[in-house]
């Protein structure tokens, strides 16, 4: 690690898709999200990278669908209206088996919406957002210092599992500016997986691979779903990921990711300056979530409070992971509010409340 | 202060770099000895942070704040405010202008390039601790970007080095010699070195033209 540095989310993003070797942006422009766009502009012509701003976002996905093929190390990025336009291509790139990083900067919504922060694309993240059955591994930093690092792992977790990782923020997270370590220097790539299933430079020495999602006879079309589903079981078991914050005796959980969950610490603090036992369980992988510890954690706990930036999407996913053992509260603002400790904290003084009674 | 003299401040400078801090740092001080202090935002850059969001705070403290009716209110467009031309025509009054970063948003100040007369300070804010403006070599080159750009010339340097919330007095310390090389390189004067509210106490025997800056924040519970 160097020594610090200040800087953007969105930039840290940028910065890391360097050092993980990606050479291949393709952009469009959108609040919160343009400074990631605007950096690796400047950015990738210094590395000897491509920096392309598509015509639309539809372009971009599908350029990206094309550079995966060829088994390179891609990204584009959008914020929630270009993310519903990019749907179709991870559909494609789903239906391939394609690694690919997209990066959703969220804001408010739905419709065009405004610019201002939201957590709003919780279900298109999770539950796919284009059609058919397929998942993407999402990813939820909860600052600076952690979009600089899940962005690099999101190119070795989409190599590992030949599968889109999604880096979920918001307009808080992509806006703020924090002291980040960085790596020295340019990686070079080391850790990339060979990808024998890659298009390109055949020259008479393989057979061609075809990269392609098209299968008309439904008996190739349900293995192919069936061995994708298996994958996915994998990535279930193995990728699970979350941080916690006072959790070990907390009777009151509090669930939240991202810039909520930063919101959230301040609340746990107060609640229990006023001797309520709270805690909290950020998850960092919203898909696959971390069911393994929400079950542990309802083993203890005697509530949760699912804080968003949404009208209640994590929250179902949390009730599934404990099969709805305990009680599961909202505590929510949307279009672009941002929950302030104090409503927070009393959302957990109700929750304990209720509990108690 | 720099500011004797001078009734037009021009804050330029990287994007990031802390030119609307410094902004708004400036007209408060300024205000301490100037009855008509205006600060005005030209920044047509970024929609998310502006001077707008402080507007109660600055119109208490006196200073007039000229703003895009459209700043904050999320249907951005990239347009001045046309009592913005009141700064560079009424002799009785004390400006900060704040312009948007890079050469992007310097190309609007271009449009009153030829009202920047000797009377106008245009300060190039460099922060050594941001990625694009690390090297001195880098800040030069950003340095004549906006100057074509906004088709002026810089008259000083502000050293706003910081790694934000974390930084440290022996970071500041550090940051001088990045500084003195961009000031050789460009021929400027580094008229001052600003910090953060807290660090002035190990700062002030060390530093001469130090500023010490109350920092505004936008989500104040992160």
């Amino acid at each position: 690690m160097s020594e610090k540095i200040l800087i953007k989310g969105n930039e840290a993003i940028a910065e890391a898709a360097i050092a993980a070797g990606c050479r291949h942006f393709f952009g469009y422009p959108i609040t919160p999200q343009s400074e990631l766009a605007a950096y690796l502009a400047r950015r990738m012509p210094k590395v000897g990278g491509v920096y392309l701003q598509a015509e639309s976002e539809v372009a971009a996905i599908n350029m990206v669908y094309g550079a995966a093929a060829a088994g390179v190390r891609c990204m584009t990025s959008s914020s929630s209206p270009g993310i519903s336009l990019k749907s179709e291509g991870l559909s494609y790139l789903a239906g391939c088996d394609l690694p690919a990083v997209l990066i959703n900067v969220q804001r408010g919504g739905p419709g065009l919406g405004g610019i201002q922060p939201s957590q709003a694309d919780y279900f298109q993240a999770t539950r796919g957002g284009g059609h058919g059955d397929y998942h993407i591994i999402v990813l939820a930093p909860g600052g600076v210092q952690e979009m600089y690092s899940y962005t690099r792992d999101a190119f070795d977790l989409a190599d590992k599992h030949r599968m889109t990782v999604m880096v979920l923020t918001d307009g808080i997270l992509g806006q703020m500016m924090e002291a980040t370590a960085t790596e020295n220097g340019e990686q070079t790539a080391d850790n990339r997986q060979e990808k024998p299933w890659a298009v390109g430079g055949v020259r008479g020495e393989r057979a061609r691979n075809i990269v392609n999602s098209l299968y008309l006879k439904p008996s190739e079309l349900e293995a192919t779903n069936l061995s994708r589903y298996e994958k996915y079981k994998q990535v279930e078991e193995t990728e699970q990921k979350y941080d916690s914050y006072l959790l070990d005796d907390a009777e009151i959980v509090v669930a939240a990711y991202g810039a909520s969950s930063r919101i959230a610490k301040n609340a746990i603090d107060e609640a229990r300056s006023k001797g309520v036992k709270a805690g909290l369980l950020r998850p960092i992988t919203l898909w696959p979530f971390p069911k393994k510890a929400f079950a542990a954690a309802a083993k203890k706990a005697r509530a949760f409070v699912s804080v968003e930036m949404s009208m209640g999407q994590m929250i179902e996913d949390i009730e599934l992971s404990i099969r709805c053992s305990r009680p599961v509260t909202l505590c929510n603002r949307v279009g672009g509010m941002v929950p302030d400790p104090a409503m927070i904290c009393e959302a957990i003084l109700n929750a304990n409340k209720e509990a108690t009674a | 202060m720099l500011t004797d003299g001078v009734n037009i401040t021009v804050l330029a400078g990287h994007y990031g770099s802390g030119k609307t801090q410094i902004a708004a740092f400036l007209a408060a001080e300024l205000r301490k000895r100037h009855e008509r202090v205006t600060l005005c935002d030209l920044d047509i850059v970024n929609p998310y942070f502006r001077t707008v969001d402080h507007r109660a705070l600055l119109e208490s403290a006196g200073i007039r704040l000229i703003s895009s009716a459209y700043a904050g209110s999320n249907v951005e467009t990239p347009g001045f405010p046309p009592e913005a031309a009141s700064v560079f025509d009424d002799p009785g009054v004390v400006s900060v202008i704040d312009v948007g970063g890079d050469d992007r948003g310097a190309l609007a100040l271009g449009r009153y390039a030829e009202k920047l007369t000797g009377n106008a300070a245009i300060l190039l804010v460099i922060n050594k601790y941001r990625p694009l403006s690390a090297g001195a070599r880098d800040t030069c080159e950003i340095c004549r970007e906006i100057e074509n750009a906004g088709r002026f010339r810089f008259t000083g340097i502000v050293n706003n080095s910081n790694l934000g919330a974390e930084t440290t007095a022996e970071n500041v310390l550090s940051s001088l010699p990045y500084a003195e090389a961009i000031s050789q390189s460009l021929s400027l004067p580094v008229v001052a070195v600003s910090v953060m509210k807290g660090l002035e106490r190990e700062l002030a025997d060390k530093i001469e033209h130090l500023w010490c800056m109350e920092i505004y924040r936008k989500w104040v519970s992160l």
